[in-house]
């Protein structure tokens, strides 16, 4: 009986649970969606801050940049997650879906939630941003309702990932899980309570536009609320790793330099990155200086040190499979022979390098309780989280899902030309676009502001692009960057929805250039640890070209970091 | 020695190890690089550089400081700019500044030099204090029923845009005022 619902993958081997590939299929098909909802917004907005078209009327931008933030950071994001997390709990365990109708719950309230607070949000009765602060009060209660359905909706969909592995593990079909997996079961666990941060914070608000309780505190409710809108952003951060590992395996066949390490750094985040969300806090009242200087460094760098770990070895793991492939002339031969042709490689490296170099690097520095004082709330912290979650997690997720919506509709993958050049049009865009975004942020520009030529303000007008004329050429890069990481992520709408709708049946989808024996545990060419390889070319490191990158990279950090104090010395007023 | 795993499959058996030669380097450098960031932020720019966040703050009723702020107002009012009133404090008093959608109230005047400590807060919903000069911005959060204690020591004559960087309602980028730097 349980044969008519399984299937057995004749690329992978893996067995596939038929209720977990609907399941997965629903969320993933969803999320699509709400991503090209999200971009068309994005577009529109994009051109509104480029201030030389400033497209949109002001109510129409308010109401876009509320709709837009939802849309992406939680929607999109949170669907495809739930479909990585289904993924990761099942098929990647060739294990079964323990309750599919649990997920058929979650996914109810997630979309039904979600369908009524983006109408509501598009329709103008919700112009409250993606954060909806307290005393501003939407139009109507229905929206917080909305949110809150859809967390609990999301909440489900967590939980039933940590029963689907608690069963596997009980009828032992799982040891150890896969390294995959286990990034996503600390996404996981990040989720669980960022969600509860954020039901505690919304549900106070609900029953204050209700009018049950008198008021909410506004500090309490930043406090809680940044549990989720941050702790969100490092659901992402875990899930995007825990893709950035099986993107190497597929692509080069990488096997972890050293499996422990590669844990450790995960459990880092799970541990210490909750400390991030108090970074919103920096400049607000009611926190002492001592509680933001801890928790903005002191504990928050463990977690660094987590992304820092991974930003070594995950190249690591690709430079030990490619030298064992031969490619061990020099220090980079293994990266200049590496499979750049290749999606899901070019999204991964693409996706490392913007991360790590501008999203990364940037949110520590405008994260420390000073230099936050010259960053709060300009356009250089949407420039950190743009680099973050859309160059950085969602390039991830599109490189996956060449392979992913391939596997699990049977589907022969349409457009692969297209889907060759997408990584980088969508990189390139996404680099201009930010370096735009940040310098203008830098420079003195607000976020979520609808005209900073403040042509229609009737007193004490000013114009901050005649004060700095340089100004508009930043905005005019987020004009254009943005065009191009529209048509980029355009390009892997098409593909997708090609693919899912047009492509040819088939059993044996082609999958690129992947390295077939990713996910068996005995590879074929198991040569131990490869150490040998590279003792011949070099004689004391394994992985010396990714240690030179590395430390490349680490200098840059250092430069930039001690750059933003510079800047600070020189703000011409004294604070404190 | 362990066999490496692909991050997609199960390990089978033991696949704990010491970390090897290059990892333990990386690891020590990232450990080393985290500890000097915490000194940098905790002790050493504080020392050398007198740069820390000393933002304090205190809960209140917004309609008392929205009292404080009208009674400061008239007690220094040197003028009228745009319908919005000038104030010029004497140095190293007290300064409130009073944000409601979608204004600041006053304008203020100040002595370059002299130090001046900021009491802001809000009437109504969230504010943003973010005062603008190009190529730098000071940005403080401003909230309803807390004041927002800041020390400010203009250093440079002229006049100085203050905006709003939290979104406070459809008029936000209308929420304009002014900071103006004498000798």
């Amino acid at each position: 009986m349980a044969t008519a619902a399984m299937r057995r993958c004749e690329i992978t081997g893996l067995s596939v649970d038929r209720a977990a590939e609907r399941l997965i299929m629903l969320n993933a098909v969803t999320a699509v969606v709400y991503l090209t909802i999200g971009g068309v917004l994005a577009l529109l907005i994009a051109l509104t801050r480029w201030q030389a078209v400033h497209l949109l009327a002001p109510q129409r931008f308010y109401e876009f940049v509320s709709a837009h933030g939802m849309v992406m950071l939680i929607f999109w994001i949170l669907f495809f997650e739930v479909a990585g997390l289904i993924f990761a709990s099942t098929v990647l365990l060739s294990t079964r879906m323990v309750i599919p109708w649990l997920s058929w719950i979650a996914y109810a309230m997630m979309l039904g939630g979600s369908v009524i607070a983006t109408v509501l949000m598009l329709g103008g009765k919700a112009t409250v941003m993606f954060t909806s602060y307290p005393p501003l009060r939407a139009e109507t209660p229905w929206y917080y309702a909305a949110v809150l359905v859809f967390a609990v909706g999301a909440i489900l969909a967590v939980v039933h990932f940590f029963i689907n592995i608690v069963a596997a593990r009980l009828r032992g079909d799982v040891g150890s899980l896969p390294l995959f997996t286990f990034a996503l079961m600390g996404a996981a666990v990040i989720a669980l309570w960022s969600l509860l941060s954020g039901a505690l914070a919304l549900f106070p608000v609900f029953l204050w536009t209700l009018g049950v309780i008198p008021e909410v505190d506004p500090g309490i409710y930043r406090l809680l609320y940044w549990g989720l809108g941050h702790g969100a952003q490092q659901v992402n951060l875990a899930a995007m790793v825990g893709v950035w590992y099986g993107l190497a395996s597929l692509t080069t066949g990488a096997r972890p330099l050293n499996e422990g390490l590669s844990r450790i750094a995960i459990v880092l985040y799970v541990l210490f990155i909750n400390m991030g969300a108090m970074h919103h806090l920096l400049v607000d009242p009611g926190l002492g200086t001592w509680v933001k200087n801890v928790n903005a460094s002191y504990f928050m760098y463990a977690a660094v040190m987590g992304s820092l770990i991974h930003a070594f070895s995950i190249p690591a793991s690709m430079e030990l499979a490619l030298r064992e492939r031969g490619y061990r002339r020099g220090l980079f031969e293994w990266l200049r022979r590496a499979p750049w042709g290749e999606p899901g490689f070019a999204a991964l490296v693409v996706s490392m390098v913007l991360f790590g170099l501008l999203g990364g690097i940037s949110g520590v520095i405008i994260g420390g309780p000073q230099v936050n004082m010259i960053s709060h709330n300009t356009l250089l912290v949407p420039a950190h989280f743009h680099m973050t979650v859309v160059a950085g997690t969602t390039l991830a997720f599109m490189g996956i899902a060449y392979y992913l919506v391939p596997l699990i509709f049977q589907r022969q993958l349409l457009f692969r030309r297209l889907a060759q050049w997408q990584p980088y049009v969508y990189g390139l865009g996404m680099l201009i676009f930010g370096i735009g975004m940040g310098l203008a942020g830098h420079w003195g520009v607000p976020r979520r502001h609808w005209d900073i030529t403040f042509a229609t303000a009737p007193v004490l007008g000013m114009n901050l692009q005649e004060l700095r004329p340089e100004i508009a050429v930043f905005l005019a890069m987020m004009g254009v960057g943005g065009i191009i990481a529209v048509v980029g992520g355009a390009m892997f709408v098409a593909i997708a929805v090609a693919t899912v709708f047009l492509g040819q049946r088939t059993a044996r989808p082609a999958v690129g250039r992947i390295v077939p024996e990713a996910f068996s545990p005995y590879p074929a060419n198991a040569s131990g640890s490869g150490e040998s390889v590279a003792v011949a070319a070099h004689r004391s490191f394994e992985v010396p070209g990714t240690l030179v990158i590395s430390v490349v990279f680490l200098m840059l950090f250092i430069f930039l970091y001690g750059f933003s104090w510079f800047e600070l010395s020189r703000v011409p007023w004294k604070i404190g | 020695m362990a066999s490496r795993v692909s991050t997609l499959a199960k390990p089978r058996g033991v696949w704990w190890e010491a970390l090897g030669r290059d990892e333990r380097l990386w690891v020590w450098l990232t450990v080393i690089w985290g500890i000097a960031m915490f000194l940098m932020i905790a002790f050493v720019w504080p020392l050398i550089g007198e740069e820390q966040n000393r933002l304090r703050s205190y809960r209140v009723d917004p309609v008392t400081f929205a009292g404080q702020a009208e009674a400061f107002i008239q007690h220094y009012q040197v003028g009228q700019r745009d319908g919005v009133p000038v104030v010029a404090p004497p140095p190293g008093s007290d300064v409130y500044l009073d944000a409601r959608a979608f204004a600041w109230q006053p304008v203020l005047q100040l002595k370059r030099g002299e130090s001046y400590r900021f009491l802001i807060s809000s009437r109504d919903v969230q504010h943003g204090f973010s005062l603008v000069m190009p190529p730098h911005s000071i940005n403080v959060q401003v909230l309803p029923g807390y004041v927002t204690v800041l020390e400010l020591t203009p250093e440079k004559t002229g006049e100085f845009p203050l905006i709003c960087n939290e979104y406070c309602g459809l008029g936000h980028h209308l929420m304009i005022g002014r900071i103006i730097v004498t000798d």
